[in-house]
């Protein structure tokens, strides 16, 4: 039977499982709207499109499933690209769908007219113009199909208005092939069997493990690993949660800000067996100092993120949670009993480095952040959802709050987009209206999306966002400390930032504040109890720093302690 | 330190690099995008239609080191529209370019100019009162020797076109296998 654009539209989208949009209308997408308007899916106006982006991620990461974000043309398109970058860098399956001007108008230079194609054409996975309705039902079986497969990534899909209005008989496609995308998900059994002969014959392994055990549910084959075979865990922030942060195998986090134990156990190891992560910069450190003394595995399913940095002696394409499972299956063929009393040396090694340093801070008369995420760590039980904007505040919360379970941490990673958390907050508790959903913030980040307390209250959204409040931009200010003789061009914003509680109250949510150590506590617990969404201004030390730091382009183990 | 002919300068290669994309709007920006956003060097690129109509072929020559040539390769291959990618620099294969010059002609350098196009079996395409322009087809090298000849003569004006290349033998490089 015969469809209109638009209707063809809401029809694809209920067939690939999509329950929640966020949303910003415009002039190129009215048909659109008009017919969503009917539709089966919650939608949630947001107060700006960047924040629809975000929003579509934070549901995304908590879930797992793919997220949705619906703008217009023009400005509304262009405002997306900070937070599709952020999705591109993070490999998060959303879908973007722009309203563009008539097909006719396209180079025109229209009314909120851009070539959002060319410009989101580095940052998405794939992007796609419809220019004929019917393409329009394959093309978006296409989108979806591309987000969420092999590395999973945004996909832009540009609509011009008259193929919204078009109709067509329309019959939904069942499958979907692309010739020219082809996901390796099986590993090479060869290279797994020479893995394992490998790892069997280590002396001080570690297990280097990031995002793509998320995205690829392999918490549990990866902890079966571990344990099995006794060999330590190091995450990256991107992985934490992948692997329990209380674990007694668990080394932390690794790089710049990990710990101490973990950058040592990096650096002095013989086996390094990376899964599902990268080897980024904020990660190796100088790259010619990098685990020097370690061969390395390399599990992952993209082959581009092999050996483009660090030189892999033995890289595996594949599936993370596959690969696991092949290695545990032929793991029952050896001597594990031996190999894993063998590594008993090498984990008191890490108890020692332990001992020497972990992460600790001095109590004072101001609150210390570092003490606010440990109770919220306690409070919770490490059950809740938590998401982070971007720097000082990010860094402790992935040092003091132990990740237990995956999806539990939402943090923009590779770009570390400002302003990220809130509007990721607003997803998670989209997706989850009943679990606990904490941003941790700043007072600076804070500000670059504050106007979503709107979208909090207008949904009843009972966020909690904890500001860490020091009157600066922390992290600018650390490194502008550390690196530039203490000049703070640009990073101070005492006196200048407004009275959180009183921005709070005036869009309709609940304001709390906390200026003195014995109040944090009390503070938490009352916004827990509250169910409404709820900002909390902590005020704390101003110039507290974040360690372990390693100065940019310095090796692992060159850490700056104190 | 490492002379091979096809080097530049030592341990960067020069690499003939033919693609099979899809034949669809933004491909060849998405190709450029790639390079540009990467830092990866074009000398050369050419597309153009294939038997198959859905399909085109590209041929882009580019030069780096092995690590680099094997990250230009990897995103390549990631491009959702890049059907295949090969490499031709361990293959055998047949490279062509064409290039348009034209030469200033006086009465005394006419006859060498035309004897110079005969060695390479090029044709005269335009005749004027003080200038020849001459077609030449051929691989990197003769296109250069020949420029080479012309540039004493006075080169007024010179067009290339990017080089495309073919494997030898039965086995085809852009038909997807």
């Amino acid at each position: 039977m015969k469809k209109t654009g638009s209707q063809i539209i809401v029809e694809c989208l209920k067939k690939e499982g999509v329950d929640t949009l966020f949303n910003y209308p415009g002039g190129a997408v009215l048909p659109l709207f008009d017919e969503l308007q009917h539709a089966p899916f919650r939608q949630l106006l947001v107060r700006h499109e960047q924040a629809a982006v975000h929003a579509a991620d934070g549901y995304a990461r908590a879930t797992g499933k793919v997220g949705v974000a619906v703008v217009t043309s023009g400005p509304g398109a262009t405002n997306t690209v900070t937070g599709i970058a952020t999705a591109f860098m993070d490999s998060i399956p959303i879908i973007i769908l722009t309203g563009q001007v008539p097909t006719l108008l396209i180079g025109n230079d229209a009314f909120q007219e851009v070539d959002i194609i060319g410009i989101t054409r580095p940052c998405t996975k794939h992007n796609y113009l419809v220019k004929e309705v019917n393409d329009l039902g394959r093309i978006l079986k296409e989108a979806f199909y591309l987000a969420r497969s092999g590395r999973p990534g945004p996909i832009l899909v540009d609509l011009p208005k008259d193929v919204l209005v078009d109709s067509t008989e329309f019959k939904y496609p069942e499958k979907v092939f692309i010739r020219s995308y082809q996901p390796t998900y099986e590993g090479h059994p060869g290279q797994i069997q020479r893995a394992v002969k490998l790892i069997v014959k280590s002396k001080r392994p570690v297990l280097y493990t990031g995002g793509g055990i998320i995205s690829s549910n392999a918490s549990k084959e990866l902890t079966l690993l571990a344990e099995r075979l006794g060999i330590p865990v190091t995450m990256t922030l991107m992985g934490l949660g992948g692997f329990p942060g209380n674990h007694p195998l668990s080394l932390g986090m690794l790089g710049m800000h990990g710990t101490y134990r973990a950058n040592m156990a990096v650096m002095e190891s013989d086996l390094l067996i990376a899964i599902g992560s990268r080897f980024d910069d904020r990660v190796t450190g100088k790259i010619e100092s990098f685990a020097p003394q370690a061969t390395v595995i390399h599990i992952d399913i993209d082959p581009t993120s092999i050996s483009k940095s660090v030189r892999v002696d033995l890289p595996i394409v594949g599936d993370c949670k596959r690969v696991l499972s092949k290695i545990l299956s032929l793991l029952e063929e050896e001597e594990i009993d031996s190999f894993k009393e063998g590594l008993n040396k090498w984990r008191h090694q890490i108890e020692k480095w332990k001992a020497l340093h972990n992460m600790d801070y001095q109590q004072g008369e101001k609150i210390k952040p570092q003490y606010v995420i440990e109770k919220i760590y306690e409070l919770t039980k490490g059950d809740a959802i938590i998401t982070t904007e971007v720097g000082q505040n990010q860094m402790w919360a992935a040092q003091y709050y132990q990740f237990i379970k995956p999806r539990t941490l939402l943090t923009s990673g590779g770009l570390g987009t400002m302003g990220y958390g809130f509007p990721a907050a607003i997803g998670a508790q989209a997706a989850f209206p009943n679990k606990l959903v904490i941003d941790i913030s700043g007072d600076g980040s804070f500000q670059m999306n504050s106007q979503e307390l709107a979208t909090a209250v207008q949904y009843q959204l009972p966020i909690k966002v904890a500001i860490l409040n020091n009157g600066y931009l922390g992290m600018v200010r650390q490194w502008q400390e550390f690196f530039y003789g203490k000049r703070y061009a640009s990073s101070c914003l005492e006196g200048i930032s407004p009275d959180f509680v009183k921005l709070a109250e005036a869009y309709g949510a609940v304001g709390l504040k906390a200026t003195k150590p014995e109040e944090v506590v009390p503070t938490l617990k009352k916004a827990f109890s509250i169910s409404k969404p709820v900002i909390i201004d902590f005020v704390i030390d101003p110039e507290e720093n974040v360690y372990p730091m390693v100065p940019a382009g310095e090796p692992l183990n060159q850490m700056r302690l104190v | 330190m490492l002379l091979h002919p096809l080097t530049w300068s030592f341990g960067l290669m020069r690499h003939v690099i033919t693609l099979l994309v899809e034949n669809e709007f933004g491909v060849l920006a998405r190709i450029a995008g790639l390079f540009s956003g990467r830092g990866f060097n074009i000398e050369s690129l050419g597309v153009s239609e294939t038997l198959d109509p859905t399909a085109s072929a590209m041929t882009i020559v580019t030069r780096g080191d092995d690590q680099i040539i094997e990250q230009v390769m990897k995103q390549l291959n990631k491009l959702v529209s890049v059907i295949k990618v090969v490499d031709l620099i361990d293959k055998d294969f047949v490279e062509r370019e064409m290039v348009l010059v034209k030469v200033a002609a006086n009465p005394e350098t006419r006859a060498e100019i035309l004897r110079v196009a005969e060695i390479f079996r090029g044709k005269v395409i335009d005749v004027g009162s003080k200038t020849y322009t001459i077609e030449v087809t051929g691989d990197e090298k003769k296109i250069n020797a020949l420029l080479a000849l012309l540039k004493p003569l006075g080169i007024k004006e010179l067009v290339r076109t990017g080089r495309v290349a073919m494997i030898r033998g039965s086995k085809t490089s852009t038909e997807p296998s």
